[in-house]
């Protein structure tokens, strides 16, 4: 315990480059996997080749996307950009197939509905669709903002520090009070990104707190 | 890029102890394992939870914790605390072994308990309406019913054992993990990449057994598998069951 008062400002600092990796890509990748889902839904046959491939993208270990990141895209190992990048892919693999499951349980008397008011597409998607879409999309968000937290870590050992450093510091050393420290700081920060995503999803569908109350 | 077809096409790294073959061999070795043992404890568990509907609320909460604790750090942890207590090659093997199924049970026990809850009230008393008793629901109308969330848990759960099997090559595990660690300080790119594009791709194919396993042992009344139809979207598994890497 005397370890963790002594390095707090260094846990902090960790924590704070932990939220950046972990919480960019979950932006970045709800961004992207909007339109993907929103493809799978609309084109029939682009649903099954869009679910599996980013499935699959899903399938990829953590530390061999990390390493084959400056493959792809030029950078070098140590740059925090791999990281980011190889986040976002897992956050869309996650969230593409939950955009595109939300969309679908938009009842479709409430789509002709919108139609008949005379909406175009993409004024139904965006004002309808999407909205009602909400609690389906922010179930899968919870679900990667808390694995992203959880794979993240896993970047210390290509050396770039995070939370995840406490770790490989700890090992090195033989010394389990920064591992200890590090898992605590992990799943508190696993449970603030869940509580963030659940109270904006609330602010958001305020029609759902209507209907729990009637 | 260069680097990386070098070292993958040079024969030296195709043989012997570290060779390319016995890495893979290893790292399947420490998976099955892994989740042999976990899917022993995970599925009998899941499926008369599932059945019962006792400790349902512990098997969720588990399920969602478990995807919440980094297995990097929980691996150091086991190494640390158990591997001065074990002598040899047993000081890794043991604490990671014990790491990968305890990482693997959730995914498992969650898809088998969720395949049994969920299946159709009206099938169930159908099968007690023909006279079944509550174990031979079990076994033959709720078990067949939930082969394809049982599968969506093994899936992830063997997703996350060979993931985590290569980052235990940090405390010292041997398979594929081996090539990016050794590459990464000797700072030899040729060897991690290739050790990753090796990594990536055993992952890949395993999880494509599993999918043909699962298309043909999956009853043809669920899939709705007639004649040519295909089933793609089966391919993918469930995200709500899916665990961390």
């Amino acid at each position: 315990m005397t370890w963790f008062t002594d390095h707090f400002s260094d846990v902090l600092t960790l924590t704070g480059k932990h939220v950046y990796l972990a919480g960019v890509p979950l932006i970045l990748g709800l961004i992207i996997a909007i339109p993907l889902g929103w493809l799978a839904r609309r084109y029939k046959v682009l649903y099954a080749p869009l679910i599996v491939g980013t499935g699959l993208l899903y399938t990829i270990p953590s530390l061999a996307l990390f390493i084959l990141m400056p493959v792809f895209i030029g950078t070098r190992i140590l740059d925090p950009l791999n990281v980011v990048v190889a986040m976002t892919i897992y956050t869309v693999a996650l969230l593409v197939r939950t955009v595109a499951d939300g969309l679908g349980a938009v009842p479709e008397s409430v789509n002709q509905s919108a139609t008949a008011m005379g909406f175009n597409r993409v004024r139904r998607l965006f004002t309808v669709e999407l909205p009602l879409a909400v609690p389906v999309i922010s179930a899968g968000l919870r679900v990667a903002a808390v694995s992203n937290v959880s794979i993240v870590s896993v970047a210390a050992i290509i050396g770039v520090p995070q939370l995840g450093s406490l770790f490989t510091d700890g090992f090195r050393r033989n010394f389990t009070d920064p591992i200890v420290v590090g898992i605590i700081a992990c799943v508190l920060l696993a449970v603030m990104f869940d509580v963030v995503i659940l109270a904006f999803t609330r602010l958001i569908t305020p029609w759902q707190r209507v209907r729990r109350a009637v | 890029m260069n680097a990386l077809l070098t070292w993958l096409t040079d024969g030296a790294n195709w043989s012997g102890e570290d060779g390319i073959p016995h890495r893979i061999l290893q790292h399947l070795e420490y998976s099955l394992v892994a989740v042999l043992i976990a899917a022993v404890i995970a599925i009998p568990l899941g499926l008369f939870i599932g059945h019962t509907g006792r400790g349902r609320f512990a098997v969720v909460n588990a399920a969602g914790a478990a995807r919440a604790i980094p297995s990097l750090g929980l691996l150091f942890i086991a190494v640390l605390v158990l591997g001065p207590r074990l002598a040899g090659d047993a000081a890794f093997i043991v604490p990671c072994e014990i790491v990968l199924v305890v990482l693997a049970i959730p995914p498992i026990l969650a898809g088998a308990y969720a395949g049994v809850e969920e299946v159709d009230p009206a099938t169930r008393d159908a099968a007690k309406g023909m006279g079944m008793r509550g174990f031979e629901v079990l076994t033959q109308v709720e078990l067949p019913c939930a082969l394809p969330l049982i599968f969506s848990g093994l899936r992830s759960g063997t997703l996350q054992v060979v993931a985590t099997a290569t980052i235990a090559a940090t405390a010292g595990l041997g398979g594929l993990g081996r090539f990016l660690i050794d590459g990464l300080s000797v700072r030899d790119f040729g060897q991690m990449a290739g050790g990753a594009v090796l990594v990536a791709v055993l992952a890949l194919a395993v999880d494509v057994v599993f999918a043909v396993v699962q298309r043909y042992a999956v009853s043809r009344g669920l899939t709705g598998r007639f004649g040519r139809r295909r089933v793609a979207p089966a391919l993918a598994p469930d995200p709500a069951l899916q665990s961390t890497h």
